[in-house]
């Protein structure tokens, strides 16, 4: 299975890297989230930097629902996911890959607009630690939950809109612990003991298995 | 002799409709099987029922030894399907691709070059990406890894159609000697030509199940035909 995940995961990225989505359409789509909203809320300093991580971690939700799309769009081109099931590929391992593949993407747009959120909202950031360790679950959870739906709404005629119907609710307790932990870190949290970050740990862990084990009977269909 | 392929009454379902509705078929090692009908017959979903690509609703189904039904996982990565679809990526070349093909399929990746170079893709071709390829040169490369693969069961849906005459003739042999080595193969296919691959049965099937099936002259014991030449099985 863990060879399989290293497969499919560097198969996607390559492919990635190659069509360049998440570089040209994804990240500006989730900067210019940043700067709708910083727009519509409040030009306050304040006020911005309060909401800082709320917005940002929306904005990755809603970005993050174009990654996991695209993830899974690369296989149902040509029916290339029955090519996977006639190699023998291990559907957990297919899923582990592409949590991977999505994984990456999504932490290094969160690189980059955090970079952009400190730039337009100009919040001081105190916990590092948990910041980082708070967004590498987070990130985890989503592209878990994310590519588990968005394999689950393939199938569907609807299934550009059914995506967000699905992962949106879904994933809203991570949007919810990335968002409290984020300001317990600006706070100046120290992340053992921060609650939050046990959700989006608890989270991650619980898609994780859930999608190793069910992905081969959401695959088949 | 021993099935590789073993269909009792086999009903496939999709949605509400039945697509195979009753299907009864066997092959043996080293035949070559044409499996012809008229559009919609269900020669398409035959053989991905025999990739192990349909759940089946009703009957029961082996093939090369595995249930189809409780276990269709086990016997996928032992056949190849050559069909519609490609299942290539296009982003990547046509060397990744075949390259991917045969690590998932934990096949020999030392075959990739020589695999290319048999369906006239090595060097600057190969490097292409499949984006900016033609079908006649995706098809090329969906064959370069099937052979590569070396399956012991061949499924193959119109699997001349876009190809050169060429490509048809390097598909045609390697498919001869596949069947040399035990290889089963069931073609389905409505060109009266065949090229070089002789087939031992001609099966029709017609409404979702097996309405003829005639053993070709002259391979009255299965065994399989490796004659060159020009062959008219219609």
């Amino acid at each position: 299975m863990w060879r399989d995940a290293l497969l499919i995961a560097g198969k996607d990225l390559r492919i990635e890297l190659r069509s360049k989505v998440t570089f040209n359409q994804i990240l500006p789509f989730g900067f210019i989230v940043l700067i709708v909203f910083a727009f519509a809320l409040d030009t306050s300093p304040d006020t911005l930097q309060m909401v800082a991580p709320g917005l940002f971690w929306l904005a990755v939700l809603i970005s993050s629902i174009l990654g996991v799309d695209r993830a899974i769009a690369i296989e149902t081109h040509d029916n290339a996911s029955d090519g996977l099931l006639v190699y023998g590929v291990d559907p957990g391992g297919i899923f582990l890959g592409k949590v991977a593949s999505v994984f990456v993407q999504l932490f290094l747009l969160e690189i980059v607009l955090t970079i952009a959120m400190i730039v337009l909202y100009g919040p001081k950031i105190g916990g590092w630690p948990l910041v980082t360790i708070s967004a590498v679950f987070a990130t985890l959870g989503i592209s878990a939950a994310g590519v588990l739906y968005s394999q689950l709404a393939s199938s569907s005629k609807a299934k550009q809109t059914l995506l967000p119907l699905l992962l949106v609710p879904v994933a809203s307790p991570v949007l919810l612990a990335a968002t409290k932990s984020w300001q317990d870190a600006f706070a100046g949290s120290a992340w053992l003991v921060d609650p939050w970050l046990r959700l989006l740990i608890v989270f991650a862990v619980v898609y994780l298995a859930l999608g190793t084990v069910f992905y081969n009977s959401i695959l088949e269909g | 002799m021993r099935d590789l392929v073993n269909f009792k009454n086999v009903v496939v379902v999709s949605g509400n409709f039945p697509i195979l509705t009753g299907i009864d078929f066997e092959a043996g090692p080293g035949e070559v099987v044409l499996v012809k009908g008229r559009n919609g017959a269900g020669k398409t979903s035959f053989l991905r029922a025999v990739a192990g690509l349909l759940r089946i609703a009703r009957g029961s189904a082996s093939v090369l030894g595995v249930d189809l039904v409780s276990n269709p996982a086990d016997a996928r990565h032992r056949v190849g399907l050559l069909g519609h679809d490609s299942f290539l990526y296009e982003e990547l070349t046509a060397r990744e691709n075949v390259s991917f093909v045969l690590r998932a399929t934990r096949s020999d990746t030392a075959r990739v070059e020589s695999s290319l170079a048999a369906v006239g893709l090595a060097g600057r071709l190969s490097e292409l990406k499949v984006a900016v390829m033609s079908a006649g040169q995706r098809k090329k490369v969906a064959l370069a890894a099937l052979m590569a693969r070396e399956p012991e069961l061949w499924l193959l849906d119109e699997p001349h159609a876009s190809l050169d005459s060429w490509t048809r003739d390097v598909l045609d042999s390697a498919l001869i000697a596949a069947v040399a080595n035990g290889s089963t193969v069931l073609v389905a296919s409505h060109e009266p030509d065949h090229g070089a691959l002789i087939p031992t049965r001609t099966v029709e099937i017609g409404g979702g199940k097996v309405i003829n099936d005639v053993r070709e002259s002259g391979s009255e014991d299965g065994a399989p035909s490796t004659k060159l030449g020009t062959g008219n099985v219609a």
